[in-house]
């Protein structure tokens, strides 16, 4: 058993991690307050090869493994969890074409995200619809020469500035799961309308929007595999999806510890500095042992992706725990800062606000335990 | 007894301090002092007063202004022609650019940015920082001589009751050799002010300052007190400053007889810049900052207040 | 043309130094090591170069110790071309440094048109090694250049001196510049990048390789310590109005008694 980075792996979080200390963390708080996306950003991440670790090699991506993206998405996230949620939103929405699409189709939608900077949505949340995915209400009928696509969807990531969205939706609701289907739709079809952008609690800079689809006409060579693998291909998105969501709370956790760390250091009260106190002591250990723990979960949930094993356990484990422990420790980097933290002028206001988003986005930490349970009892 | 050499730079014809805080130090050796071009007698005797033997005006074609290699070329000329076992020279923009290649010609050692030193049996053993600050060395040389040792502006401080030298000047004859990088002009900085490094007061502002305009009020208190203003990399970062103004790790770092730090909060990378600072002030809000454990005088509360008041009162102090 | 940009390994500039217990130099088993952040500037201005001339080959050259995440890497993936490494201690002085970097620059079998390098490195701060080099190999220099200019062989540089002026400097290559922050802006190493730079040729040396034995070492350190502690200073509070002018007064007068700065 071997649990260190190669230096291949070390390289790539030195300069991820460089690029999230230089480029991020000195703008995240302007972008929260303004709630403004962060399109340069974005680009500059895209244009080092941090943006769409998903895409294989032989479609023009870096080829990075499970490990390798969840190691780019802790740092990304260590710069700004709402940022990162826009960056990694694009993995979300390429994953599905990954999983499920034609040599062809990883040709046509993949290729041109890694010549030039593009922006995905994953469109799987309606408004009736967030963790009963299998009730999905909008329909994608036979339109003959192509298909033609109904319904709302809702808390959509990217929806505003994306270039291509991936659309599930049902043929037939009465077949459940089984007529649950994918399409690859472009933003630009008539009958697309997108939503104002949601004025959100926390990860304020990520474009969230609904989007509503009135006979959208899609070519029929977009549907991902045949109408109904649609849940199937959702279903091992989010076996990969989870590392990489569960790698962002790690992020978000690490930066609220470091920045506990230092002020305990720096801070006196009582004369000596917080750091001497055993009640922030307790604390600080506390989120050392969560980050260690999590970080364990994730690696291994991403590991077990990259050996082609059933990773649906441990991804749930690592998604439910990574987030939990990052809402609890950034809520106690509030508490170590005390009046100071709940000011915006510190930066740990932002990243509990940020935290609790993670636990709800990608399957609540609830479903998580769903699924968890599922898969210990049956 | 030591044989030592100390160069001096001129600043609009007078020998800069450095020289003067050198001399003193160098008590009980035999020193003389080395100049390119023309001095004027009453700065020979400044120098005199600090100890100087000889004053030697190095003089020749291409002196005219600095070049590394032709100011290398002539003072390596004329140190050839004595016999120095030390050569100590201000670590100023000029001395760090010269004196390695200066070194170099003789194979020799350099020992830069010392802060202290002692010349026990006329042997050098100097005190130098390392890592922006965060720990200090003993720095001593060995190899060929003349050995060569530049000396941080403001760190020795002037020595008091000296023994006069006879302060013998005389022209010396030298050859600046072939210069190929020359200075072809000088671009004057907007602002004539002294630059941090040397500055004996400095006033720096943090991120609290808010915005650029702000640091109108520490520019008002620095005339009154001959300061030069930096900032802190919060503030430098915020895009208050240019980086030229950065104190600190990846800035400037400073060693001033009064450093008044305005609403910095203290990062470890800033006190590792300043803490060498003879006299620390500290003016904050939060009575927990950081910056008040370094600071000699610290005053709690709003620098918005404070400074005006502080330039106020400076300027009844002065007389201004 | 070929460029040559000396970078150094140094400690991440957040690392709190810890002497060792004999004094001889600092703890280093758990320091996070970067390259010199001055050097990024010298590589950036390389690949500028390069940029405008793509027949230019960039080595880069660094003294050391191995490193977990070895500096050169970044280097070789922001666009350098080769690199070159001589095995060494980290508490080398200047003198064999530079003299390491010669070696190993004569070791390429390459003439050098310019060599870059940072001003200076934030280790042991001396700022002599650009210089100490340009005298070695002969050649004329320009420190704490701010400014870059290239029109064939003549290269005009600004250096930045006391009080933010410039000295404007022309000079023809083969010439040694020491490069500080504001010379350019450096780009990051991309990931492709990364990719790419494990396939470049980057070449090892001991010392001895390069000629430099402990023969040449010309400045000696002991006694690393951490700077004495200042005693406690003395706290005033001037958040109240009415008492402000009073403390300020006060303070200004212990300045001037006291401490006998003003």
């Amino acid at each position: 058993m071997d649990f260190s980075l190669s230096a291949e792996q070390r390289e790539i979080r030195e300069l991820a991690l460089k690029f999230a200390k230089n480029e991020m963390i000195p703008h995240a708080q302007e972008y929260d307050e303004h709630g403004k996306f962060p399109t340069e950003i974005f680009k500059k991440a895209w244009e080092l090869g941090l943006i769409n670790a998903c895409i294989p090699a032989e479609y023009g991506g870096a080829g990075f493994s499970a490990i390798d993206g969840v190691i780019i998405g802790e740092a990304l996230a260590y710069g700004c969890m709402g940022m990162n949620t826009s960056f990694m939103a694009n993995d979300l929405a390429l994953l599905p074409i990954v999983i499920g699409g034609s040599d062809e189709q990883k040709k046509r939608f993949l290729t041109p995200f890694t010549q030039e900077f593009k922006i995905a949505s994953f469109c799987l949340t309606e408004p009736g619809n967030g963790s009963d995915a299998g009730g999905i209400k909008t329909q994608i009928k036979d339109g003959g020469d192509h298909w033609i696509v109904n319904g709302e969807k809702m808390w959509i990531t990217n929806a505003g500035y994306a270039d291509l969205f991936v659309v599930y939706g049902t043929i037939d609701p009465n077949l459940k799961h089984k007529g649950i289907s994918a399409v690859v739709v472009d933003p630009k079809t008539p009958g697309i309308e997108i939503g104002k952008k949601e004025d959100k609690m926390g990860h304020r800079s990520s474009d969230t929007r609904g989007i509503r689809f009135n006979n959208v006409k899609v070519p029929k060579e977009n549907m991902l595999g045949k109408p109904g693998d649609g849940w199937n291909i959702a279903m091992s998105t989010l076996d990969h999806s989870r590392p990489l969501v569960a790698s962002s709370a790690l992020g978000g956790a690490q930066r609220a510890m470091d920045l506990s760390v230092h002020y305990a250091k720096e801070r006196n009260q009582f004369g000596v500095p917080l750091a001497k106190h055993q009640a922030i002591q307790f604390m600080i250990a506390e989120m050392g042992m969560k980050i260690e723990a999590a970080r364990l979960l994730v690696y291994k949930s991403a590991w077990l992706c990259d050996q082609g094993i059933r990773n649906t356990e441990i991804a749930s484990y690592a998604k439910a725990f990574a987030s939990d422990s990052c809402m609890q420790i950034t809520t106690d980097a509030v508490q170590i800062y005390g009046g100071y933290g709940y000011s915006k002028e510190y930066p740990v206001e932002k990243l509990m606000r940020d935290a609790k988003l993670i636990q709800i986005y990608e399957g609540t930490s609830q479903i998580q335990r769903l699924v968890m349970a599922r898969e210990i009892l049956k | 007894m030591a044989n030592v050499l100390v160069f001096t730079e001129l600043h609009d014809g007078h020998v800069k301090p450095v020289t003067l805080e050198i001399l003193g130090k160098l008590a009980g050796q035999t020193a003389d002092v080395a100049v390119i071009g023309d001095i004027a007698a009453d700065q020979v005797a400044t120098l005199a007063k600090c100890g100087a033997q000889n004053v030697h005006k190095l003089k020749g074609a291409n002196l005219d202004k600095y070049s590394p290699e032709g100011y290398a070329n002539a003072i390596a000329d004329f140190i050839k022609s004595k016999s120095y076992d030390y050569v100590f020279a201000g670590a100023t923009s000029m001395g760090k650019d010269l004196l390695p290649r200066l070194a170099t010609k003789f194979n020799a050692g350099l020992a830069s940015d010392v802060v202290n030193f002692t010349m026990d049996g006329g042997a050098f053993a100097g005190t130098r920082p390392l890592f922006a600050g965060k720990c200090l060395a003993k720095v001593e040389l060995t190899g060929p001589k003349p050995h060569f040792v530049s000396i941080r502006p403001n760190a020795l401080g002037m020595t008091e009751g000296l023994t006069a030298g006879a302060g013998n000047a005389a022209d010396v004859n030298t050859n600046a050799g072939e210069i190929r990088a020359v200075i072809k002009e000088i671009v004057k900085a907007a602002s004539a002010k002294v630059d941090l490094t040397e500055a004996n007061i400095i006033v720096t502002g943090g991120r609290a300052m808010k915005n650029a305009e702000n640091f109108k009020i520490l520019n008002d208190m620095a005339d009154v007190i001959g300061a030069t203003v930096g900032a802190s990399r919060a503030a430098v970062d915020s895009g208050f400053a240019p980086h030229a103004m950065q104190v600190g790790q990846t800035g400037k770092t400073v060693a001033p007889s009064l450093y008044i730090a305005c609403g910095v909060s203290g990062a470890i990378q800033h006190l590792a810049g300043m803490r060498t600072s003879k006299v620390i002030v500290a003016i904050n809000t939060d009575p927990d900052a950081p910056i008040f454990t370094k600071a000699d005088y610290g005053i709690v509360g709003d620098l918005f207040t404070i400074v005006p008041i502080l330039t106020e009162e400076f300027k009844k102090l002065l007389g201004k | 043309m070929n460029i040559f940009v000396c970078v150094k390994q140094v400690p991440d500039t957040e690392t709190k130094i810890t002497p060792t217990g004999d004094g001889s130099f600092i703890e280093t088993a758990s320091i996070k090591w970067i390259m010199n952040p001055y050097d990024e500037f010298a590589v950036e201005q390389a690949l500028l170069i390069k940029q405008a001339n793509p027949a230019a080959n960039v080595t880069v050259v660094r003294v050391g110790s191995k490193k977990d995440t070895e500096a050169l890497i970044p280097a070789l993936a922001m666009g350098a071309d080769e690199a070159a490494l001589v095995e060494a201690g980290d508490n080398l002085d200047s003198y064999s440094i530079a003299k390491a970097l010669k070696g190993a620059i004569e070791k390429t079998g390459k003439k050098p048109d310019i060599i870059l390098a940072g001003k200076q490195a934030i280790d042991d701060d001396c700022l002599q090694v650009p210089q100490i080099l340009a005298e070695m190999l002969g050649l004329p220099s320009v420190s704490v250049i701010v400014g870059f200019e290239m029109n064939g062989a003549a290269v005009k540089v600004k250096r930045e001196v006391e009080g933010g002026a410039l000295e404007v400097y022309e000079v023809s290559t083969p010439v040694v510049l020491a490069c500080n922050k504001g010379l350019n802006t450096p780009r990051y190493p991309s990931l492709p990048g990364l990719m790419k730079a494990k396939k470049k040729p980057m070449a090892t040396y001991s010392l001895s390789d390069v000629g430099v034995s402990e023969a040449d070492r010309r400045v000696k350190y002991s006694g690393f310590r951490l700077p004495p502690e200042k005693p406690a200073g003395k706290k005033f509070d001037a958040t109240d109005a009415a008492k402000q002018k009073d403390v300020v007064g006060q303070v200004v007068g212990l300045l001037r008694t006291e401490a006998k700065v003003i």
